[in-house]
């Protein structure tokens, strides 16, 4: 056996391998969001003085359902009645940035802000509000329930234990511009 | 006339014989068993709903928009102005569910007589990734109407891939091209449904045929027609697929066109099964409609995904994560490539396994069943069990005992195969 011919043959095998690889790449990367999916991944302002004590806004940021719940009193203490029922009271295990990891997940208890998509996998929940006992369960205060999977969240998106979703609905980053005015996707003013 | 014909066949068949050799090799001369009954037909069914669904397919891109902007109300104008367009997507999408029908029972087939034993286990391990290929099909055609259905079922099934550890949110970044399933998704998926995957299930199924016709057709009686061969050299119990089995499946394809013609005019949505009443609301990113099911070929592994509870390994510092749940779907269609080496039966067909066999297969066809009925329902379709169950759904519970039905079939099959009494397998076909 010639082996300066096996070895040429090993040889350029490799590096035509190589190569075919490094061609596969532009292709592979190409696929990653484009700058223009990036750059509408831009914060976005929402005008918050018009919610009504107890009712939501959505706003869009990232293509994502974003709600801002107006907490009451009421709706403040459901989330403490909640605290046995739910998995992670502490929300030890979800995402949020630290200002919202207290016991009512917000920065200002009475707004709380939630990207509105399942932890589970991906679907938007629906705000059911205490009245709803007879389809909830006797022992609900009030929250979210996933229509795909059935996960039921409190109002301060923390997952009611036995659900599919495996960790608290995500809080975003979040700053407020004044009182009225409200920064979804970043935490530093003047955006 | 007739000279004229047979000396243009004459001067392309000096210049090109291997046209003429392969139509020997694949029909003319092929020799099938004699003996093939009614689940001999789906495969020819399969290859006849592929032209149904390239055909079609190729004039329903003349009209769609692969744009979210567009492509809801672009499909909307195919069904209502343009000619035809309306039967154009009806004939699609009734043949969507029409080969998933056939393939399920082409596969059950290759159950009922050992099709996929030794010497077939590459034709079944092609079949098997033809399989999942037309699921990949299937699921990123089902996002192109861009229906409230396409878009959340895109969502969720795109999410699977990111409760992979470490690498899933990524995975799922990238697969979406965006974070959320948008303009760029439907584009690419679009790209991968028109030319993508078609390409990859064509040569899969020539990888098939040309694998199946290399060892020969399996049959009824699971045994091999050519050890026992003519004068001739050829099997005494096969006759050539042309004209024999070229007629017979040519009644297939008139009695399966009568079914399909009466699905497509009568009944395309099939009662929300083929084509789900949500997806006639277009795409709302904000919104989950209230109840999400994937279309019925696929809820049989969304139930397993269902039925498995998330798991957080505390140890590990790892969340807790719907992963195995994921993992265990994927082991429920990956455990098919293993299938002709976990069989371990004295005979190929049913024909002449024990009773063992005979009870498992049919308790395995019923647990498809049922868990492909429960994926189609919400998890509280039956309600509740009282609180000395800790008030469980009932369909959850169902779920999880037929999962580990569906797993104790495959798994198991090494050992009640081997212990189950099969009859004498005879000497040639019956």
């Amino acid at each position: 056996m010639d082996k300066t011919r096996r070895n040429l043959i090993v040889a350029s095998s490799v590096l035509g391998g190589a190569a075919s690889v490094g061609v596969a790449v532009p292709f592979a990367w190409s696929m990653w969001p484009s700058e223009r999916a990036k750059a509408a991944g831009a914060p976005v302002e929402a005008d918050i003085s018009a919610i009504a004590p107890g009712e939501m806004q959505v706003v869009e940021w990232r293509g994502k359902p974003v709600w801002i719940l107006r907490r009451t009193t009421e709706m403040l203490d459901s989330v403490k009645k909640a605290e046995p029922l739910v998995t992670d009271p502490a929300s030890k295990d979800s995402v949020q940035p630290a200002y919202a990891k207290n016991d009512v997940r917000a920065a200002k208890p009475e707004y709380l802000v939630l990207i509105g998509i399942c932890s589970h996998l991906g679907c938007s929940p629906q705000f059911k509000g205490a009245e709803a006992k007879a389809e909830m369960g006797a022992d609900w205060q009030g929250g979210f329930l996933c229509p795909c999977h059935g996960s039921k969240f409190d109002l301060a998106g923390r997952v009611y234990k036995g659900a599919p979703a495996p960790i608290n609905l995500e809080v975003p980053e979040y700053t407020y511009l004044s009182d009225t005015r409200l920064l979804i996707g970043e935490d530093k003013k003047g955006a | 006339m007739t000279r004229l014909l047979s000396a243009a066949w004459d001067w392309f068949d000096a210049r090109m014989p291997s046209v003429a050799e392969e139509w020997r090799k694949h029909a003319a001369e092929y020799y099938a068993p004699k003996n093939f009954n009614f689940w001999y037909y789906f495969g020819a069914l399969a290859l006849f709903v592929l032209v149904i669904q390239i055909v079609s397919g190729i004039f329903l891109t003349m009209n769609y928009k692969p744009d979210a902007a567009l492509a809801f109300g672009s499909v909307e104008y195919i069904m209502r102005d343009v000619p035809g367009g309306w039967a154009i997507r009806y004939i699609h999408s009734t043949g969507a569910s029409a080969f998933f029908v056939i393939v399920y029972l082409h596969m059950f087939r290759g159950l009922l007589y050992g099709s996929y034993r030794r010497p077939r286990e590459l034709v079944w391990i092609f079949g098997v990734l033809i399989y999942l290929t037309l699921m990949a099909e299937a699921f990123f055609g089902y996002l192109l109407p861009w229906g409230q259905m396409s878009y959340w079922g895109a969502q969720v099934i795109v999410n699977l891939f990111g409760t992979i550890p470490f690498i899933g949110p990524d995975l799922a970044l990238w697969i979406r091209g965006d974070y959320v399933v948008g303009d760029a998704t439907l584009n690419r998926f679009f790209a991968l449904h028109v030319i993508a995957i078609p390409l990859v299930l064509l040569g899969l199924i020539a990888a098939h045929i040309l694998a199946l016709h290399d060892v020969g057709s399996n049959n009824p009686d699971g045994i091999e027609i050519k050890k026992k061969k003519g004068p001739d050299g050829h099997p005494l119990d096969g006759i050539p697929f042309h004209p024999y089995y070229t007629v017979k499946d040519l009644v297939g394809a008139v009695v399966f066109l009568m079914i399909f013609c009466a699905i497509m005019f009568f009944v395309p949505e099939m009662g929300g099964y083929f084509l789900e009443y949500n997806n006639f609301i277009p795409a709302d990113p904000l919104k989950t409609p209230p109840h999400i099911a994937p279309v019925w070929y696929f809820t049989p592994y969304y139930s397993i995904l269902r039925a498995v509870p998330p798991v957080s390994v505390d140890f590990l510092g790892i969340p807790p994560t719907q992963f195995p749940g994921v993992l265990a779907m994927g082991i429920a269609t990956l455990i098919l490539f293993f299938l002709p080496w976990l069989d371990r039966g004295a005979a190929k067909s049913i024909r002449y396994r024990g009773p063992i066999y005979k009870w498992a297969l049919a308790g395995f066809v019923v647990t498809f069943v049922v868990l492909g009925y429960l994926g189609t329902e919400t998890v509280t379709v039956w309600g509740q069990f009282g609180p000395w169950l800790g008030n469980a759904d009932v369909a959850t519970v169902v779920a999880r005992v037929f999962t580990v039905l569906y797993f104790a079939f495959f798994f198991l099959m090494p050992w009640y195969t081997r212990i189950d009494k099969c009859k004498p397998e005879p000497e040639r076909t019956t």
